[in-house]
């Protein structure tokens, strides 16, 4: 059994099996979970916003789809994974109030999962799972032996993607 | 928000925001004691900036279940305010609320709900006249929404506003008590210019 490492919000990882990454309460965010089955390289990217240029305070490129995928790759090509192999499950994006609150926070959850995919696409990384949407959070645990993603939300039973 | 940031506030700004807390959590104090007829206690707002990352475990544990409750703010300023309490701090003051066995600590229902927006309203629109008085600004807020969920995912909502404009929130803690101590947290975020609009209605220079 390998160690559980932690991604934060706004926070990237990488990783080798046995080692499994795990990101707490995606509530709007993004938690992009990257693997390459032959190696088990495994990523994990907790992202906040969709897109880096549309905000002037960019310097955290964790913070963003565009940018965070894209250097959660760029670190599990240079860690070993194979660039034709990699496999991507995505989960979160929820709209945790339904209605409420100011404009731009408005299907900030969908916009983010909208954007992470038109990223993954990008770099030809196939989206194998998701489960992304609804109103509430997630807990998400990738693990690198068997590529297995499982998600935990309040008063749900356990899922694995 | 021109070029303000938060890493620029000063203590100044810091002071008048306390201040706002302090009134607006007397105001609140006040209406719920009134309302529930008891004795409150408040303890004077603790003003933090907290980075954004962190934001999920601001208030303890990123898993521990919160209650958060989200209105939009209007008029002459924009924005949204949220305010959060922790599970036991909202069975409590539900089962004042209707009246019940303080023990009962079953899952919330729809009236439980409504009156957790009530709640919501009356804290909202407490800590709101506050910052209208002593700005002289009109400022509303819009209806409240109610989610019961992990910390980490209510609070990404603010982490997401804050996080397009700042690498830092504005969090006030707040802490009444009667018998049990009930914990809260306001959370304000103004949007666009309405930052500079509150500094400059409170004379501070932007």
């Amino acid at each position: 059994m390998g160690e559980m490492i932690k991604v934060g919000m706004a926070d990237l990882k990488a990783c080798n099996a046995p080692d499994n990454l795990t990101t707490i309460g995606l509530g709007s965010c993004i938690g992009i979970a990257i693997y390459d089955p032959v190696t088990k390289i495994s990523g994990l990217a907790h992202i906040m916003l969709p897109d880096s240029t549309q905000i002037r305070n960019n310097s955290n490129i964790a913070k963003f789809a565009d940018t965070g995928i894209q250097q959660l790759y760029d670190d599990m090509i240079k860690m070993g994974a194979n660039k034709s192999r990699l496999v991507a499950k995505i989960a979160g994006g929820a709209t945790m109030f339904a209605g409420g609150g100011a404009a731009p926070t408005i299907n900030v959850g969908q916009r983010n999962a909208e954007a992470s995919k038109a990223k993954l696409k990008e770099l030809g990384v196939k989206l194998l799972a998701e489960d992304t949407g609804l109103n509430y959070g997630r807990t998400v645990e990738f693990y690198s032996e068997t590529g297995d993603y499982l998600i935990k939300a309040v008063g749900k039973p356990p899922k694995t993607i | 928000m021109a070029d303000l940031s938060f890493e620029d506030i000063n203590d100044k700004y810091f002071d008048v925001l306390k201040e706002i807390g302090n009134i607006g959590a007397g105001n609140a104090t006040t209406a719920i004691a009134n309302m529930l007829n008891l004795r409150l206690d408040m303890k004077v707002p603790k003003v933090e900036l907290i980075a954004v990352e962190k934001i999920g475990s601001a208030i303890g544990s990123e898993e521990q279940i919160v209650v958060g409750i989200l209105l939009g703010v209007e008029n002459d300023i924009n924005g949204s305010m949220m305010f959060l309490m922790d599970l036991p701090s909202a069975h409590h003051l539900v089962n004042r609320l209707m009246m019940r066995d303080p023990e009962y600590n079953e899952d919330f229902d729809e009236m439980d709900l409504s009156a957790i927006r009530e709640i919501g309203n009356i804290i909202a629109g407490s800590y709101l006249s506050a910052l209208s008085g002593l700005t002289n600004l009109n400022i509303s807020p819009t209806i409240p929404y109610v989610s019961i969920d992990m910390a980490a995912a209510i609070l990404s909502v603010p982490a997401i506003q804050f996080g397009m404009v700042s690498d830092n929130a504005l969090f006030i803690r707040t802490e009444f008590s009667d018998d049990v101590a009930i914990n809260g947290y306001f959370i304000l975020m103004p949007e666009g210019e309405s930052y500079e609009k509150i500094l400059r209605a409170l004379g501070l220079p932007v």
